[in-house]
């Protein structure tokens, strides 16, 4: 496949898609608004670096194609109408080609509305997190000396790394984990296209899909400097105005509930 | 990015588990939390939760606690909690946090029959003190009662117990602990002279074997847990074997599974004895240096009312704690009933499991640590199957010594640092000191300048009596402290109805409106753990202190505030006087009646007029410590600041002297507030992993080997029940204690075992757990687990809502037949965590005879259609 070939065709489709495009305008936009719902509501698609987060991403992106048209790995793609990302709209699939992070991210370059975020180095790039979603088949987490993800991704060891776990089937050999780190990982898909199972055991989320939060209650201790373990500062005992309020009523009422005592 | 960089990542990445995989803070949330720990104070703290006792750091913004994390320098966690731990900062924070007093009113007076109504402090001590009064007056000391708590701080339990036994001279002073390690406490005064584990959590590092005997530490013990199965993926010669009447989460990592039939765990460890003798696996040297042979009677009735057809000819009942000497060939003989075979039909556990468990006992070669809590202790013979495992690991030599050691777990974070040490028990003065003992009721007079003969000699009333007494008139003054008894004692209703109806006043020291709360006449609001300075002992004798962080809200104070407030409301002409004791027969008394000291407390220079809190509190030695103190650190002290001194310091102080030379020896508070704990006895700075052995214990002389030097019980018959008494000084005792039956077993009527207990995600009552909403989501309400066949067999489905009852009392719940807990046909499990199915309704209050433990493990139920 020649690169001349793949930019005619990516041509000939950012052509068709700006005529619909124009149609839809001059048609209404009710089809259209369904549309741009229905990838919202989804938030699926890989997008290309330095997109926006969420639907502010769909809300600047006009469809232009001019990412596609600069990507000069053919990773990107506009979708289609039935594809997961909104009819129009600029993304990838790591699976068939990711994304290579060109230090000089020629598509961000390219956006003329801001909707790729200009200026964004490519290593701050959040097209997605990977997640190694499938444990089970992972060769890794069997014990296989695989981590083919670990070294092909383009930040090793900060992006993925390994954690060492005893085997305890053998007795005398360890585990390779992989583990992404999501401060590094890009979601350049690397990681994905590189997996060397039929189905990658590790995929490129969104990720606010991806991720967990931990609550605001709570520290890993072990993961700050032991400086601060060792600080035993003053406390800060002054309570705001408004921190207790009077919650009598509530107190009487639950102490009359006798539904538990009673023998129903 | 430089090399040096990204290797540093890796090593943090390596250190990190696989669970944690996405689990990484993203770099928004990173960069916010960030922003919000520059404004956090961070100080060093004590987990609330189970006895394990992990490190962790607490932050606090604007009056409030805000965030936890583990305390990567603590030896027991290094930085990691279980997922109740890692709410730390939320418990107190409730919206229906108790922060009045609330009195039962009806026409503007205290009233039994009343409605709750907020009122004053002052109004509350005013009801709360004439009441205590009243019964004190008409029925003497004997019929007031304090149910305290394995959660009290040390300072509040200390301050309860000489609240009660040097102030008002009533020994009625229990903890819930009783429902909880009372039959380990037995165990180890009988067997050793002295209480608490020889070993530490260190033993888990260094160990080729454990054996959880009825715990469940998968889901209880979480940070032990992860510790033991660190061990089995590191060491190629470890073992784990799991001992449950269930299945549980332990057995996922264990080696062997042995579920066994209710209560023959006795006739399980009397086989393993038997087969190390046959297989001559009994170290001799070691059994003949440190060790003696030992029974004791076996008609001692299951701790039930006297009227109960099972305490009928038991002519022992009173004296179960009797014991002799007997020889090896004595000892071997009582155990030749307990073949594999029989044993093997008794207890449902093939033959193959048995000596493959007992093999690992008897191996010389192997390091074995035995694991148990509340499957041992809550039994009607929890005494004897502590002693039994003693046995095992004595005939073994497999003790104190790094990796072996029989380890009696707690459930509680300060059961050990405060039930135990200070002694808040009927029987019990501090530092294993006992209320019969002259020398040390005269040691306690000294220390606490009393005049002689202040101490009580009679034992109180425990746990189990106290309640009965509620409903038989004997207990007419019960006040709750950090506890919650109206859900935790078995037989629930009929102490409710005790509570309820009765002529009685009931006090609820309470943070939230619990169902003890609901049942009392009085609710006093109380100061939760981060608003108080506090000390809790966990259970490898590690004593950890931490500072306050912030103010309690509304009205709600300490326990200790509470208690020493009371104590300024008595006048030391009213207690010290004589009073009327029922029962009283003890050397140098006259029977039935405490002496008036009043005259020997006027030449040690007090003044009748004077209130017990002068006199037990606020003495000039105690005053000396003044507030503020360098050691706080910027830290409040509401506490201090009311009474104008540094109380806890003074009470830790004072304390300290009780232990020093005794094998308890503890540090003083600030060495406590500059460290991560420290294990007991703590001589020249220095704390000890394994007690009794040379070259660790300072206590052990070189040259000795092992010196198991506790003191008491080592003068008894030889030979038999009234043989000439012989000297054990230095000696443990090897036990024989045959099977015996349950109280209750499941009949054609009742056919179903009821175990009860605990999940990860609550804690005991659920008073606090279940206030945070993360939790009460994960685990909304109690179910009932059971066998897949048994629920099949009567029609049930899985998620159906049935009706469980006993001869006592019934409960609507769900039935579970997948998940967590896998019991065996013919036993259902239920956690006991949820007020909405209080399961103590349908327990027995049946108890083992010595320590006066309640069964929560076994009684008989059934199940219907709802």
């Amino acid at each position: 496949m020649s690169a001349g070939g793949e930019g005619s065709k990516r041509r000939f489709l950012t052509g068709w898609l700006r005529g619909r495009e124009l149609a839809l305008a001059g048609v209404g936009g009710i089809l259209w608004s369904y549309a741009l719902e229905d990838a919202r509501g989804s938030e699926l698609p890989r997008r290309p670096p330095g997109a926006q987060q969420g639907s502010d991403f769909l809300a600047a992106c006009i469809k232009c194609g001019q990412c596609v048209e600069a990507c000069p790995y053919g990773t990107l793609r506009l979708a289609r109408a039935g594809e997961t990302a909104a009819l129009g709209s600029p993304y990838f699939e790591p699976r068939q080609v990711p994304c290579y992070l060109c230090p000089d991210a020629p598509c961000i370059a390219a956006c003329p509305t801001g909707a790729l975020v200009p200026g964004t180095p490519i290593e701050d790039a959040r097209m997605g997190l990977a997640v190694l979603s499938d444990q089970e088949n992972c060769l890794a987490f069997q014990g296989l000396r695989c981590e083919v993800c670990y070294r092909a991704c383009p930040l090793m060891g900060e992006a993925i790394a390994l954690a060492f776990q005893p085997q305890e089937r053998t007795g005398k050999h360890a585990f390779f984990l992989p583990v992404v780190r999501s401060d590094a990982c890009t979601g350049c898909g690397v990681c994905e296209h590189a997996c060397p199972l039929d189905e990658a055991a590790i995929k490129v989320m969104p990720r606010q899909l991806a991720m967990g939060r931990l609550g605001d209650n709570y520290r890993f201790g072990w993961k700050e400097r032991p400086a601060i373990s060792r600080d035993f500062g003053p406390s800060d005992s002054t309570p705001e105005p408004g921190l207790w309020r009077d919650n009598t009523e509530r107190v009487l009422e639950e102490l009359e509930d006798l539904s538990g005592i009673e023998n129903r | 990015m430089s090399q040096t960089r990204r290797e540093f990542l890796k090593t943090a990445v390596a250190a990190s588990v696989a669970s944690s995989l996405g689990m990484w803070v993203p770099p928004e949330a990173r960069a916010q939390a960030k922003a919000l720990d520059k404004d956090l104070k961070w100080d060093k703290s004590v987990c609330r939760f189970c006895g394990t006792g992990c490190g962790i750091m607490i932050a606090t913004k604007k009056g409030r606690v805000v965030a936890v994390k583990g305390d990567p320098e603590s030896p027991v966690n290094r930085g990691l909690n279980c997922i109740k731990g890692y709410f730390n900062a939320t418990i107190m924070y409730g919206e229906d946090r108790l922060t009045r007093p609330l009195l039962r009113m009806k026409d503007g007076k205290y009233h039994k029959k009343g409605r709750f109504t907020p009122v004053s402090w002052e109004t509350a001590f005013d009801v709360m003190t004439e009441k205590f009064k009243e019964y004190y007056t008409a029925q003497g000391p004997a019929s007031v009662a304090i149910f305290g708590s394995g959660q009290y701080t040390v300072d509040e339990g200390y301050a309860a117990a000489k609240f009660m036994k040097a102030g008002v001279r009533s020994n009625n002073l229990d903890p819930n602990a009783r429902h909880c390690m009372a039959s380990a406490v037995a165990g180890f005064i009988q067997t050793f002279g002295i209480d608490e584990p020889p070993g530490c959590y260190d033993d888990i590092e260094a160990t080729d074997a454990v054996v959880s005997w009825g715990a469940n530490m998968a889901e209880c013990h979480p940070i032990l847990w992860s510790r033991v199965t660190d061990r089995k993926l590191t060491h190629q010669k470890m073992k784990i074997v799991n001992l449950s009447t269930f299945g549980n989460r332990c057995s996922d990592v264990a080696d062997l599974e042995m579920i066994f039939k209710p209560q023959t765990d006795l006739a399980i460890q009397n086989f393993i004895a038997r087969y190390m003798i046959e297989k001559n696996a009994v170290n001799q040297d070691f059994v003949k240096k440190h060790c003696i042979f030992a029974t004791g009677p076996t008609d001692i009735g299951y701790g039930l009312p006297d009227d109960h057809p099972l305490e009928q000819g038991q002519k022992m009942r009173g004296k179960a704690g009797a014991h002799w000497s007997i020889t090896f060939e004595q000892f071997k003989e009582n155990l030749a009933p307990y073949t594999a075979e029989y044993v093997s039909d008794l207890s449902g556990v093939p033959k193959e499991k048995l000596i493959e468990l007992a093999e690992l006992y008897a191996d010389p070669a192997r390091k074995v640590l035995s694991f148990w809590t509340m499957g041992f202790n809550q039994h009607t013979r929890g005494t004897w199957v502590n002693e039994q495992n003693y046995m095992l690991h004595l005939l073994g030599g497999k003790i104190s010594t790094p990796g072996s050691g029989a380890f009696s777990l707690t459930g509680q974070p300060s059961a050990c640092g405060t039930a135990r040490e200070v002694g808040t028990f009927a029987h019990r003065l501090p530092s294993d000191m006992v209320v019969k003992n002259p020398a040390h009721r005269a040691k306690c007079e000294k220390l606490w300048k009393l005049p002689a003969k202040t101490l009580n000699p009679k034992v109180g009333t425990h746990a189990v009596k106290m309640i009965r007494g509620l409903r038989s008139g004997d207990v007419r003054f019960f006040w709750a402290m950090v506890t919650n008894p109206f859900q935790d004692f078995a037989n629930a209703n009929e102490w409710i109805r005790a509570a309820r109806e009765g002529d009685n006043f009931v006090v609820v020291s309470d943070c939230y409106p619990t169902v003890s709360a609901k049942v009392a006449d009085l609710v006093l609001p109380v100061a939760m753990i981060y608003e108080k300075w506090g000390a809790y002992g966990n259970a490898e004798r590690r004593t950890q202190h931490w500072r306050q962080q912030v103010m309690p809200p509304g009205e709600a104070k300490g326990d200790l505030w509470q208690l020493l407030e009371f104590a300024k409301r008595f006048k030391l002409k009213e207690v010290w006087r004589e009073l009327p004791l029922p029962g009283l027969e003890a050397e140098g008394f006259e029977s039935g009646k405490l002496p008036d000291v009043l005259a020997e407390a006027k030449t040690l220079g007090y003044d009748p007029e004077q209130s017990l809190y002068e006199v037990l509190f606020a003495s000039k030695e105690m005053t000396s410590h003044q507030w503020p103190d360098p050691i706080a650190d910027g830290h409040p002290n509401d506490i201090a600041e009311d009474f104008g001194f540094f109380v806890h310091k003074a009470l830790w102080q004072e304390y300290q002297q009780f232990g020093l030379g005794n094998g308890h020896d503890l540090a003083d508070f600030d060495t406590y507030h500059r460290v991560r704990g420290l294990r007991w006895p703590v001589v020249n700075g220095r704390e000890t992993q394994w007690r009794f052995r040379e070259g660790y214990d300072p206590y052990v002389k070189p040259g000795e080997g092992f010196n198991f030097y506790g003191k008491a019980l080592k003068k008894i018959p030889g030979g038999g029940p009234g043989g000439e008494k012989v000297d054990l000084a230095g000696k443990a005792k090897i036990f024989f204690r045959p099977y015996a039956p349950p109280a209750e077993s499941p009949d054609d009527e009742y056919d179903l075992w009821l175990c009860t207990g605990r999940v990860l995600e609550h804690w005991h009552s659920g008073s606090m757990t279940k206030r945070v909403p993360e939790l009460n989501r994960a685990v909304p309400y109690a179910k009932c687990y059971m066998h897949p066949e048994d629920a099949k067999a009567r029609g049930i489905q899985r998620n159906q809502e049935v009706v469980l009852e006993s001869r006592r009392g019934k409960v609507k719940i769900r039935v579970e037949t997948q998940g967590r807990d896998r019991p065996p046909r013919g036993l259902v499990f239920v956690p006991w965590f949820d007020e909405n199915v209080l399961i103590n309704k349908l327990t027995l209050d049946a108890t083992c005879p010595i320590s006066k433990e309640t069964d929560y493990k076994k009684c008989a139920c059934r199940v219907r259609k709802a």
